[in-house]
């Protein structure tokens, strides 16, 4: 294979990975927006909490990876309807933008409490180091390949859930038409409460799962919400199978960018896809909210 | 300590600049900005590039970045028009931190995060630093002056009552055959010299600017000003700076009486009692210290219309 083709293959193939891990907070993401009608920037802190919890499970106390990504999901999850509780729901009967606007200010407040307890240093997780396997000049690391399998699970998972329990329907219902869930007797703040715990407990997923690949440190989640927004809207804001696709574009979008951008400039490469969509299509790729 | 009272004052000064710029964006036209610091950001960058590298007089400095600001806003909001509030409020914090990142990387023009030095003041090197401080805040009062005076005519010209038409219902007011996108875009590039202006001083001020300085937690100072003062409300704004940079100066003094934290849990500290704040004026005091004026001349209280009819 020519040098050429195989450092492409190599740029779609970790923008795929990349992608897949981005789309399990992106999917929070989207299904909260879909939910509560508001864009939360908390996901951003609710990622790096996640993130933290994981790596308490997993070096304090030894846990193995899986259980320890558990724990990364409950903790985020247990914050998120808190969070939701006792700081954004009474923001939301003001409208989305003060919701916004609160969900900044509570992003920071999270942000700076994780920061008292674990100061600023870069924290690694704690996993066996294995040696990267190669397939014609390509290569894959046994790590990605774990992360990307779990990310697949939890989608499936996901999808599993809206499809075919009984609280996966009337959040869709609620999604879709609130008064009339509403007149069919589903309750909307018990909706609220799952949506809030799965949705953040997945950005606590996701920040670990972003974290695993490198290290960890109180910015994590923040520095990764533009991916996270831009795969959200790329998709179409509201749409679970659109959270999917966005960030599998937003993934190979900012590998690729990688051969004429310097890495740094990741961030603005999710912005920029947000702008391009907005444009062009503003309701996203899959903007017919499918679920 | 009262060099440092003075240089409090002059970053009031610089927050009450920023906060009747987003009066304007926010308080008058009701367009969401939470990239405020984006703006701020290339106001202090041009300026400092325009005195630092090229050799400009300061003067020509700042007005370049109130310029470069507001087309920049003209930009953004051209982009942004048809947006509804929830993607712009995505937007627009994109924008500042792209703003960021572009500064961070750009190393050839902006230096990295090593940040520009030695960016002029007016007679710095002339005056003992007691001196600087006070001329300094002898210009911020002026520039704020002017600035209230303006927004304030502008608040209650035909031109500020068509931008508070178009936040209070856009539709009727381009039923009423007012050019809703011209005017938004014009209030943009209004608010956006003022946020420019105010980066530039504040660039002068302080002789050193990096990235870091503009994160989104400024952005939210000067929401907290805002919402502390009164939304759409000129004194208000100022007010709220002036109290928002005390109140910030104030958790400064509070954090090393608690003893046994290390600086960064200070540090933390302070962010989250500023964030924490946030939330709480947001949530019980939305209206502001100072609510827009219902009983002003030109914007009269609330309507009993039919008797104002017959009258």
């Amino acid at each position: 294979m020519s040098p050429f083709l195989a450092e492409f293959l190599q740029l779609i193939l970790n923008g795929v990975m990349a992608g897949t891990i981005l789309a399990v907070p992106a999917i929070g993401l989207t299904a909260m927006f879909a939910v509560l009608r508001f864009p939360n920037f908390a996901l951003a802190s609710h990622a790096t909490a996640g993130a933290f919890a994981g790596y308490v499970a997993n070096v304090t106390f030894g846990l193995p990876l899986i259980p320890s990504l558990f724990f990364a999901f409950l903790v985020a999850g247990a914050l998120g309807i808190a969070s939701d509780e006792i700081v954004l729901k009474p923001f939301r009967a003001m409208g989305a933008i003060t919701t916004a606007i609160g969900s900044i200010a509570l992003t920071i407040a999270i942000e700076n409490l994780v920061r008292f307890f674990f100061a600023n240093e870069l924290r690694g997780y704690d996993l066996p180091i294995a040696r990267d396997w190669i397939f014609g000049g390509v290569r894959v690391g046994p790590q990605q390949m774990q992360n990307l399998a779990v990310s697949v699970v939890v989608m499936a998972l996901v999808f599993a859930f809206l499809t075919f329990t009984r609280m996966g329907k009337a959040m869709r219902a609620v999604a879709d038409n609130p008064a009339l869930a509403d007149i069919k007797g589903i309750n909307a703040d018990t909706v609220a409460r799952i949506v809030s715990f799965g949705g953040m407990g997945l950005a606590g997923l996701g920040g670990m799962l972003i974290g695993l690949d490198t290290s960890i440190d109180p910015l994590t989640g923040f520095r990764s919400m533009m991916s996270i927004f831009a795969a959200a809207v790329v998709g179409g804001l509201g749409s679970i199978p659109g959270a999917v696709v966005g960030a599998l574009v937003i993934g190979i979008g900012e590998e690729l960018c990688l051969l004429v951008l310097s890495p740094s400039y990741r961030s603005a490469v999710g912005f920029l896809a947000i702008l391009l969509v907005l444009v062009l299509r503003p309701r996203g790729i899959l903007g017919q909210r499918a679920y | 300590m009262e060099n440092y009272l003075i240089a409090m004052c002059v970053t009031a000064g610089v927050y009450a600049l920023m906060a009747l710029g987003m009066n304007i964006i926010w308080g008058m036209a009701g367009l969401i900005n939470l990239g405020l610091v984006g703006f701020f950001a290339v106001g202090a960058y041009t300026s400092a590039l325009l005195t630092v590298r090229l050799g400009f007089p300061i003067v020509v400095g700042v007005i370049a970045g109130g310029i470069t600001a507001a087309l920049v806003g003209v930009v953004v909001s051209l982009v942004t028009a048809r947006l509804r509030g929830d993607y712009l409020a995505i937007v627009t914090l994109g924008f500042a931190e792209t703003i960021r990142v572009f500064a961070t990387n750009e190393i050839w023009l902006t230096n990295g995060s090593d940040g520009i030095s030695g960016i002029p003041g007016p007679f710095r090197g002339d005056l003992t630093p007691v001196q600087f401080n006070s001329l300094y805040l002898a210009i911020m009062v002026a520039v704020v002056t002017i600035a209230f005076v303006l927004v304030e005519r502008l608040s209650y010209s035909p031109f500020g009552r068509v931008l508070r038409a178009i936040r209070d219902d856009e539709q009727v007011a381009a039923v009423a055959g007012k050019q809703v996108l011209l005017y938004k875009v014009q209030a943009f590039a209004l608010g956006s010299v003022a946020l420019g202006v105010a980066g530039a001083l504040y660039a002068h001020y302080t002789s050193y600017i990096a990235p870091d300085i503009f994160v989104p937690l400024l952005t939210l100072y000067i929401k907290l000003a805002l919402l502390a003062g009164g939304v759409g409300n000129s004194k208000g704004a100022v007010l709220g700076a002036v109290v928002v940079v005390f109140f910030l100066e104030s958790t400064r003094f509070i954090v090393p009486l608690i003893p046994y934290i290390s600086p960064v849990q200070g540090a933390a500290l302070r962010e989250l009692i500023v964030s924490v704040s946030l939330l709480v004026i947001l949530r019980f005091r939305a209206r502001g210290l100072l609510p827009e004026a219902r009983s002003h001349l030109v914007v009269p209280a609330a309507l009993p219309a039919p008797a104002r009819v017959t009258a």
